[in-house]
Order: structure tokens, then sequence, then C-alpha cells
């Protein structure tokens, strides 16, 4: 018998494009149709415009492989998983696959919320294709790995939404496939939480069970799998070591250039009185740039217009790694005596500027966000993804050691070595 | 943990996916494999129906018990509709419980569809068993509604005859038509919303199509064979025949159409649920 866990062969779906206002046929509709149209109706009976959202997908995953599927929202990654777990049915193509199959496309599907949290787990469990003997040898293993004991006969309409969250996903850890299909199911509850279903996950992935694995965070994808493919528009585009694949990834699909500028198309409506303009990374000689020395300092400038004035408004930026870590958040209006001074502002153009001292960032590629909002009020503008750029760690301390250092920041601090 | 593992280790089944073509397999086995499911989905139905009402199961048999009262008054008392030579309580009564069990599965199971929605989007199963898990839950309530029977027929003093051995027969048959209309409405329900508010209008014409307020026998003769298109007259009648032992209104021939027609609704039903099964996550 073949190695093959999966196999799929130029699969491919196709949906038909709903307007809003049509979305359920009725049949008052279809028959006057019909009737008004005979022959356009028995030429073309779906009557309404299409679209692919995944075509000419081949690949095949060998025994054991957990395989990582990474793309952009609407690159058909969903799509694919819903396919191969059977929920709908491809327009074309064909996939095989060998062995028990538990695909967790979100957690506690079929929670009733006036059940009671042991009543959900069965429910729950016989949902994913859990038998009951097996549930009932896995229950209190469930029960532990939730944290919520005594709450287990209350009905789940009680509980807050991260016990929820974490004794739905508690059910499906244990289910044990020999193929498991998981779509973004770790973004539950709490860090801590996060932490021990990552645990889970690779514990899974540890056992040689084949594991079909789509997430945005990319450095769970790294962790978790070996290798990944890569869905553009419907399309697959790349299949690589996860390393290389998430590298590709990352460097495709975001601004480039060290600078972001918004047209007025980009900016939604919501955020007025607030524009914004630019966000640009520059070095040390003031140059907009996509590459930073780490021995330099940086400047990140923010540049905007207020179409009337605000209140209390701060100015702020998000710097992540692009695996989708925060370095840090900081307001322009951080300090006390900033914000009381720029306690309104007026209508007019601004920049709000930062420097980021030298010796703070590894090497690595970043991500820089931007937030306006005023406090428990109102959030003008966000966009999380505006600029990525690079830093580069020539003359960075400890580089006489050819070494990767673990870590976001690499700062220069002052070691004494004293001999007593 | 151990263990578990080894009990999972067995030859790797195999599923293809493909688009389906044509008139489909009904893929039994796997309905075979999920049957456990069956059972939780109406055991949840059950216990969320009853759950934070305190009459409970008590409504099982208001709700036949109240329409009997309605019924033996209106229908019984004023309108003086014939009832086999009965008392009319009892004889209504029951009527009403396999018409009761066919009117609660049919709304329930047609409509199941569109409430599982968020499951059968997510994850794999036979959908099948959604529909028919509904008719299953409402078979709870005809058993408690059943219990009020025997004790009506301890007072009226009917004893039942060896007609009762028949009686699963037609509770069957009951079972049947009522899933077959369900998987039918169902599978429409999810392409065509107009189907909800078609529903409780076609349930109550439904009634009055059947001989549950009055007898088959008011029903001219040329027009019985007709008359027993409708599954659930055979049902009904059948009813009376095995628990009462009834006579004029029921004949070989009405039990012979109504079964026939069950069947094919129930058979074509699968079929056509089915069919549809392929492009359910698509339309919910």
């Amino acid at each position: 018998m073949s190695n093959l866990a999966i196999k799929v062969n130029d699969l491919g779906k196709q949906y038909k494009i709903f307007s809003e206002v049509n979305r359920y046929q009725t049949l008052r509709e279809k028959i006057t149709e019909t009737l008004r149209s005979p022959l356009k109706n028995l030429l073309n009976p779906t009557g309404s415009e299409t679209f692919w959202a995944l075509r000419h997908v081949s690949f095949e995953v060998e025994r054991g492989l957990v395989l990582g599927v990474i793309g952009k929202n609407g690159a058909g990654k969903s799509t694919l998983l819903k396919m191969l777990s059977r929920v709908v049915e491809p327009t074309e193509g064909r996939a095989e696959i060998h062995g028990r199959v538990g695909s967790l496309l979100e957690v506690g599907t079929g929670f009733h919320p006036e059940l009671t949290g042991r009543e959900n787990v069965y429910l729950n469990g016989a949902i994913l294709g859990m038998k009951r003997s097996e549930i009932d040898k896995k229950f209190d293993e469930i029960v532990a790995f939730s944290e919520i004991e005594q709450f287990i006969d209350t009905p789940v309409k009680r509980y807050s939404s991260g016990m929820y969250m974490r004794l739905a996903f508690a059910v499906s850890a244990h289910l044990e496939p020999e193929i498991l299909i998981v779509d973004e199911v770790l973004a539950v509850g709490d860090a801590e939480f996060q932490r021990k279903c990552l645990g889970k996950m690779s514990d899974v992935a540890g056992e040689g069970r084949t594991v079909l694995f789509v997430s945005h965070n990319m450095s769970a994808v790294t962790r978790l799998t070996k290798e990944c493919i890569i869905l553009e528009h419907g399309k697959m585009t790349q299949r690589a070591p996860s390393s290389e694949a998430v590298d590709y990834y990352l460097s495709h699909g975001y601004e480039k250039g060290g600078e972001r500028i918004w047209t007025s198309d980009e900016i939604p409506s919501e955020s007025f009185p607030f524009k914004p303009i630019a966000l640009r990374v520059m070095n040390a000689k003031g140059q907009v740039v996509d590459s930073v020395r780490s021995v330099e300092p940086l400047t990140l400038e923010m540049d905007y217009s207020l179409d009337s004035a605000i209140t209390g408004l701060r100015v702020g930026i998000y710097l992540m790694t692009v695996r989708g870590d925060y370095v840090f958040t900081s307001f322009d209006t951080d300090d006390p005596e900033q914000f009381s001074k720029h306690t309104e502002r007026r209508a007019g153009h601004y920049i709000s500027r930062c420097t980021i001292p030298a010796d703070l960032l590894n090497e690595g590629r970043y991500t820089l966000g931007v937030n306006a909002s005023v406090f428990r009020i109102k959030r003008y503008f966000q966009d999380a993804n505006a600029v990525v750029f690079n830093v580069n760690p020539t003359g960075a301390p400890g580089m006489h050691w050819v070494e990767p250092r673990q870590g976001v920041t690499r700062p220069r601090l002052d070691w004494q070595i004293v001999e007593k | 943990m151990k263990t578990d593992v080894i009990e999972t280790v067995k030859k790797p089944e195999t599923v293809i996916i493909q688009p389906m073509k044509g008139l489909v397999a009904l893929n039994l086995r796997d309905l075979w494999i999920y049957r456990e499911l069956v059972y939780f989905l109406t055991w949840r139905d059950l216990k969320v129906r009853y759950k934070q009402s305190v009459l409970g199961v008590l409504w099982a048999i208001i709700k036949p018990f109240l329409a009997m009262v309605v019924f033996t008054v209106f229908f019984g008392n004023l309108a003086k509709l014939p009832s086999d030579g009965l008392p009319y309580p009892i004889w209504s009564y029951t009527g009403l419980l396999p018409w009761e069990f066919f009117a609660a599965a049919l709304s329930v199971s047609a409509r199941s569809m569109l409430t599982s929605g968020n499951m059968v989007s997510k994850i794999y199963f036979p959908r099948i068993i959604v529909p028919l898990s509904s008719v299953f839950a409402n078979l709870i309530d005809f058993l408690i509604a059943f219990v009020i029977l025997i004790g009506m027929m301890f007072f009226y003093h009917i004893t039942p005859t060896i007609n009762m051995l028949w009686l699963p027969a037609f509770m069957l048959l009951a079972i049947i038509t009522a899933l077959g209309v369900g998987l039918w409405f169902s599978a429409l329900l999810v392409m065509y919303r107009d189907i909800n508010y078609m529903l409780p209008f076609i349930t109550q014409l439904w009634m009055f199509i059947s001989p549950v307020v009055y007898a088959s026998s008011i029903v001219p003769e040329k027009w019985r064979v007709l008359y027993s298109l409708n599954p659930m007259a055979g049902v009904v009648e059948g009813f009376r025949w095995a628990l009462l032992g009834t006579q004029q209104s029921i004949s070989p021939l009405m039990i012979a159409i109504s079964s026939v027609i069950a069947l094919t609704l129930f058979i074509s039903g699968l079929f056509f649920f089915r069919r549809m099964e392929r492009v359910f996550a698509d339309m919910i």
C-alpha cells in the first residue's frame, strides 16, 4: 500500500456570486424567472455569475507529515479544507484520503447553550465522529485539559467565553484521527491556554499523525509544520520547507520600500476627520529605507491631517515581527506632559515622529502598524500591517560569532567581568 | 494513552472526494458509522425542548389532550360527526396520537437542516441524521401521550383485541411518512425559504384531508381510493382499527395504497435529500 495519506488531484471549487439582496432564491422568483426566459434558464440553469474559489490544486501528503497551508484571506485555504473534510463538494478534480479524518474547522460546533458542559462534551464528541466509549474513556482528560472541573454540570450559556472556548478546544484536541485537518483554532483563549493548545498540537504532530494546518500565525506554522503550500488567489503557487515558504509568503503581499502612502480611496469613511497620509521608516540620515542597520537609530514618522479638531487624540505605532509577535506599542502622547499639551488637536497637517534607539532590535523583518484613537471613545484609524522593514545586524554586539541570536531585541548591554 | 493509539491503528479507510454525478448512492455505510450521532442528536432535541419549561414532558400529553377536548365539544357534541359508534373522546384521541406525531415530526424535521446550519457548514457527517433524529425525538412524545390512551381505554372499558399486534406496523407507516415528507421539505427548505411559511398551512390542510376529526366512512365510496392516496389516512384508520376495533372505515386496499405511497415518498425523499446534500453547505 502506498505511503500517502492525502492525494489531491486538480481539485477546484466554483461558487456562484449571489448579490446581497438575492441571497436566497424564493420559489416565486424561480417560477417567474423560468416563465420569463425559459430558454436562458435552460441554457444557463445557474443564471448567476460564478468564480473559482480554488482551481487546479494538486499535491500529495505523505503519512506522518505536518503540512502547513498559508495564504491571505480569500486565497482559498478554507475552501480547500472544507473540501478535504467533505463539508463541501468539489466542482472538479479528485482527492483521495487514506485514513480516518478529524477536521477542526471551528471548535465547539454543535455546542448547545442550554446543555451542561458534560452533555456538550458528549454531543460535540459525537458530532466530531467519536464513539461514546471513546468519549467515556477520555472524559476526565478532556475536563482536566479545559480546567473547568467545577462548572462541568453548569449549562454552557453561563460560561465565560474563555471557558466555553477552552472546553470546546479540549474536546477537539482529544479527537484521535489518523489525519487531522485544523483551521485557525489556536486563536482561542488567553495566552496561557494558547500555549497549551500549541503544545497539544505539537504532541499530535509528534505522534506521527498526518496534519493539515491552516493558520495566519507564522510562528506557529514554522514551529509546527515541516512543509507548507502557499495559496494565492485560488491557486497553489509554492510548496517548500516551512521556513522558506514562510519567508516567501511574508515578502510577498506587503508594501515595500519603507513607506506606506494611503490614497484617498483606501481611507475608510469611519476614520473622518482623521486622514492618514503616510507612514515612513527612515535611517539616521533621514532617508526613507526598507532596511536599516541595528546599530543606527531609526526614525518612524506618521504623516496625517485632521479635517476637524479631535480632543484626546493619540497616534501610535505597533511594532511586530513578521511572524506576528508584538515587540511594543507606543503612542505620541504616552508622556503625560505631551498629552496635556496636545489634548486638543486642531484641524491641520501633522507629523508624529519618534526615534527607536540604536542597538535595540535584533536582526529580522518587522511589521509596523499604525493606530489613531481616543482612549475608550473611538478608534479613528488602524492598519496593523502598514510597512515592513528589515533590520540588518552588521556591527551588532556578538557578531563575531556567526550564529543567529534568539529574541526580538539585541541590546548592547554593559557587561562587567570581575575577578574576585 | 498508549493503549488508545494501538486500538485506533487499523486498516486505513479510503475516502474519495470528487463531484457526484447523476443519481447518487445512499451511502448507508457512513450512516452506520455515525449511528451514535443519531442517538445524541435525538437526546439533545429532547433535553433542550423540555429544559426550563415548568411542565416539562407533560406538554407531550397536554397538546393532544386539549385538542381532543376541543374536538369532542365542537365536532363530536355540536356537529355530531360520526365516530364509528364509539365515544367521541377516545375515538378522536386515538386518531390524534399518530396525527400529532406526524405534524410535529414534519414541522421539526422540515426545518432541521436550517436550524443545524452551523453544524452542516463546518463538519462532515451524513446529513440525513439531522431530519432523522428530529423525527425520532418526537417518537418519545408519542409514547408519553400513548400512556393517556391506555388510561382512557380502561375508562371506556375497551378491551384490546388481537388487532393490537398490528399497531407497530401502523406506527412504522407513520414514521416512514413523516420521514419521507420531512426529507423532501428539509432539502427544499434549504433552497426555498418559502417552505417555511407554507408549512403551518400545509399541515393544517393535511389534517382536514385525514380522518382525524371525522371517520373516513363519510367519504363516498367512489372517492375512497383517491382519499387513500394520503398515507396518513391509512395510518389514522389503522390506529383505530388496531386499538379500538373499528371496522367500517378501513379496508385492506386503503392500507395497501397508503403503504405504497408512504414508501414511495420515503425512498424518493432519501434520494432527493442525498442529491441535494452536496450543495447544503454552499446554500446555508
